[in-house]
């Protein structure tokens, strides 16, 4: 009595859309922060939280864990560590990444949530979790106070 | 744990108002969904749509509770029983309700109002049927429990949709 | 139903919510954490001292975020807890606390955390395009309805059948807006505002008037809940959840009489069952009634059964609704005159109710001693109703 439909189009149907044109997503009070030092500072600001030795990358006004206002914005340095990464051959509507494109997560420090980014100048297979990093902004006159002005992060420069 | 002091209604609220100039000055992100549907007509709108293409209405009866439902169904949602039988329906009625519109879908003004409500179909429970366009009266006139009678696009221009009927009018006297 | 099986007592002892405006800077996130923060910090407990949080908010498409609870919770204070959406469209403002009086009236938990929130600035060009999503798409769409149009032709059989007048329903308006002058969080109070204002307001989609409709709004809210175990270390005027209903009609709203909300009713008496209320006109003495519309106020008070059909008119027409009268609506000036952040008017609902009851409600609170309040929330396509009645014991 039931048959298997392949693709919803084979039956009668009725064809429509997402009304809303697009959305406006406001960053927040702390994502305003972040993004201005971003843009005009080229600055990476974190909130540290005392109670929880914890400080958000990107920064929050509150600690999700104790619920204390966070008002201390801290500049958390552009070098850091992989936590874990991924490398990504197909793109979000399936098409093939020629090269592929790597996505990790970095800690900038101890104690710190790590920022989701993508890795450059570096090949899939020298990426391993604990890889010193550095970001690689844009120059200031192409930001624009996005995540994007963070182009990517690059194995660390010995010091 | 402390036990608390007194309080008024919500002392010093937060929150940081904006105006709609302030929206392209402060940081954030605009991105349009990618979102596309085919809905399912499902087997009572599908022979509903077939049949408002041969110009006709169908509803689908429960027997047990003795009702015609239209928008039809399969099944019946008052006893929670299948639906027994397709009946047609004569496509007139009386208006139920309406409403006299200066705006349109996207809350824009417009000039001429769209005249809208619910047709109650003659053959259906009371208040039954489905919302349309009035036409071929003025606001004025358009009254509660006034009759009405479909008007359809020509039999070339019918695809399917409840769209097949252009709007309502009031019923001519005969 | 049965009474018998609840186990525990549950009380309000603290509520918060963020302003209400057209738009605000802040994330969801952040706002939930604003109003969250306030109502713990009223209630005199920490995050830690929560053990379940809940939370409601009206459709994804506000906000633009699919599974928008779970992106809510870390500034709900849900990280680690025990969790909880709930979504009845604008029934989220009364049904969210009800979610939270089962986590607490079962035994299972003694302090939750309810937190409502919603950003309907974030779709563009404008709300409306996110409420075209609740219509049906193969009856309704074609059509291309504004939601006006429904509000509208209920109000156009209400009018109709129960003959009520079109300036008494706009004096709901003024009342409201001009109530909601002594809210801190009111994005629409106007002290000035006259019948003849809203008489001669533009037409939308008529019977209804721009100055008829409540607008769309950024906001959040929260109230904290806990088990008669504990109420009375924490607070001297725990303010008490007696009753809670909520009732659901058919979508097919093409087949329904609008002009009497059969569900609101429904919803009523199992609240007033619950509370042993026999008589509710008699027994209740204020209301906070969901008045995204003007007329709903009225259609509301009728389906909570304190009116008769086409009485509310003449009720506030006599202006025993006034927060002075005999049986005031709306003491906080509800949506029409604080803002309609559907799931977060929890704040202007429940929170109103509750600080009325505890006495704390300042410049807003109502002549006459109350004891017994009910709060309403109505939602979804005009069919989904949630009542609670609180008390002062």
């Amino acid at each position: 009595m039931i048959e298997r439909i392949e693709k919803a189009t084979d039956i009668r149907h009725w064809l429509g859309d997402m009304e809303a044109d697009h959305y406006y997503y406001s960053a927040g009070i702390a994502g305003e922060k972040f993004f201005v030092a971003l843009r005009d500072d080229g600055k990476i600001l974190g909130t540290h939280c005392a109670a929880c030795n914890l400080t958000y990358v990107p920064p929050r006004i509150y600690c999700e864990h104790c619920f204390a206002e966070l008002t201390e914005y801290r500049d958390v340095g552009k070098r850091g560590c992989v936590v874990a990464f991924t490398v990504a051959h197909y793109n979000k509507s399936g098409e093939r990444l020629d090269p592929p494109e790597i996505f990790a997560l970095i800690s900038l420090g101890p104690g710190m949530t790590p920022l989701l980014h993508k890795l450059g100048e570096v090949e899939p297979a020298n990426v391993c979790v604990g890889l010193e990093v550095e970001a690689v902004l844009k120059p200031k006159k192409d930001r624009e106070g996005k995540i994007t002005d963070i182009l990517y992060f690059r194995p660390a420069k010995l010091l | 744990m402390n036990k608390k002091n007194e309080f008024g209604p919500p002392l010093h609220p937060r929150g940081t108002r904006l105006e709609a100039e302030d929206l392209e000055k402060i940081a954030h992100v605009r991105a349009k969904p990618n979102a596309k549907y085919a809905w399912a007509a499902g087997t009572a709108m599908s022979r509903f749509l077939e049949e408002l293409k041969n110009g006709r209405i169908i509803g689908r009866k429960c027997a047990r509770c003795d009702r015609v439902l239209v928008p039809p169904r399969m099944f019946c949602e008052r006893c929670f029983g299948p639906t027994t039988e397709w009946v047609y329906l004569p496509g007139t009625g009386v208006v139920e309700t309406f409403s006299i519109s200066y705006i349109d879908q996207s809350a824009n003004r417009i000039k001429e109002p769209i005249l809208v409500g619910t047709v109650a179909f003659d053959g259906a429970p009371p208040h039954c049927g489905i919302m349309h366009y009035f036409g071929e009266v003025s606001p004025e006139e358009l009254k509660i429990g006034m009759p009405v009678e479909p008007v359809w696009k020509p039999k070339e221009e019918r695809v399917g949709s409840v769209l097949d009927i252009k709007y309502f009018r009031p019923r001519k006297k005969t | 139903m049965n009474l018998n099986k609840i186990r525990k007592d549950v009380a309000v002892i603290g509520a918060g919510m963020t302003v209400f405006a057209r738009r605000l800077q802040e994330t969801g996130k952040e706002m939930s954490w604003e109003a969250a923060k306030m109502a713990l910090d009223e209630a005199g407990l920490t995050l830690k001292d929560i053990d379940a949080v809940i939370v409601g908010s009206a459709p994804d498409a506000f906000d633009g975020v699919h599974k928008k609870g779970e992106y809510l919770l870390d500034g709900a204070g849900g990280t680690n807890k025990p969790y909880m959406r709930v979504f009845t469209g604008g029934g989220t403002a009364v049904f969210a606390p009800i979610a939270g009086w089962w986590h607490v009236a079962s035994g299972m938990f003694q302090r939750v955390l309810v937190v409502c929130e919603e950003k309907m600035s974030s779709v563009q060009p404008h709300a409306q395009s996110a409420f075209g999503h609740i219509w049906d798409p193969i009856l309704d769409r074609p059509l291309k309805p504004n939601l006006v149009w429904i509000f509208s032709m209920e109000m156009q059989r209400y009018m109709y059948k129960y003959n009520v007048r079109y300036e008494d329903i706009a004096l709901v308006a003024v009342k409201n807006k001009r109530n909601a002058v002594g809210h801190p969080c009111a994005q629409l109070a106007d002290p000035n505002i006259t019948l003849e204002d809203v008489l001669n307001s533009e037409p939308m989609a008529l019977p209804v008037r721009r100055l008829d409709i409540s607008p769309p709004s950024d906001g959040a809210a929260a109230i904290v809940l806990v088990s008669e175990d504990v109420a009375y270390e924490h607070t001297d005027t725990p303010v008490w959840i007696d009753g809670v209903g909520w009732c659901i009609d058919t979508t097919m709203w093409t087949n329904r009489d609008l002009a009497f909300p059969k569900f609101v009713a429904k919803a009523a008496k199992m609240a007033y069952e619950m509370a042993g209320i026999k008589d509710p006109r008699r027994e209740i003495d204020f209301a906070e009634p969901y008045d995204p519309f003007d007329y709903k106020e009225l259609q509301h008070l009728e389906g909570l059964l304190l009116a008769e059909p086409g009485e509310a008119a003449i009720m506030t027409r006599e202006g025993k609704t006034q927060r002075d009268g005999e049986f005031p609506v709306c003491p906080s000036g509800g949506l029409l005159g604080v803002g309609n952040p559907i799931a977060a008017t929890l704040g202007i609902k429940i929170g109103e109710v509750y600080w009325q009851l505890a006495g704390k409600a300042g410049p807003r609170q109502v002549k006459k001693d109350v004891r017994t309040g009910v709060a309403q929330a109505w939602g979804d396509l005009m069919q989904f109703s949630s009542v609670i009645v609180m008390r002062r014991r």
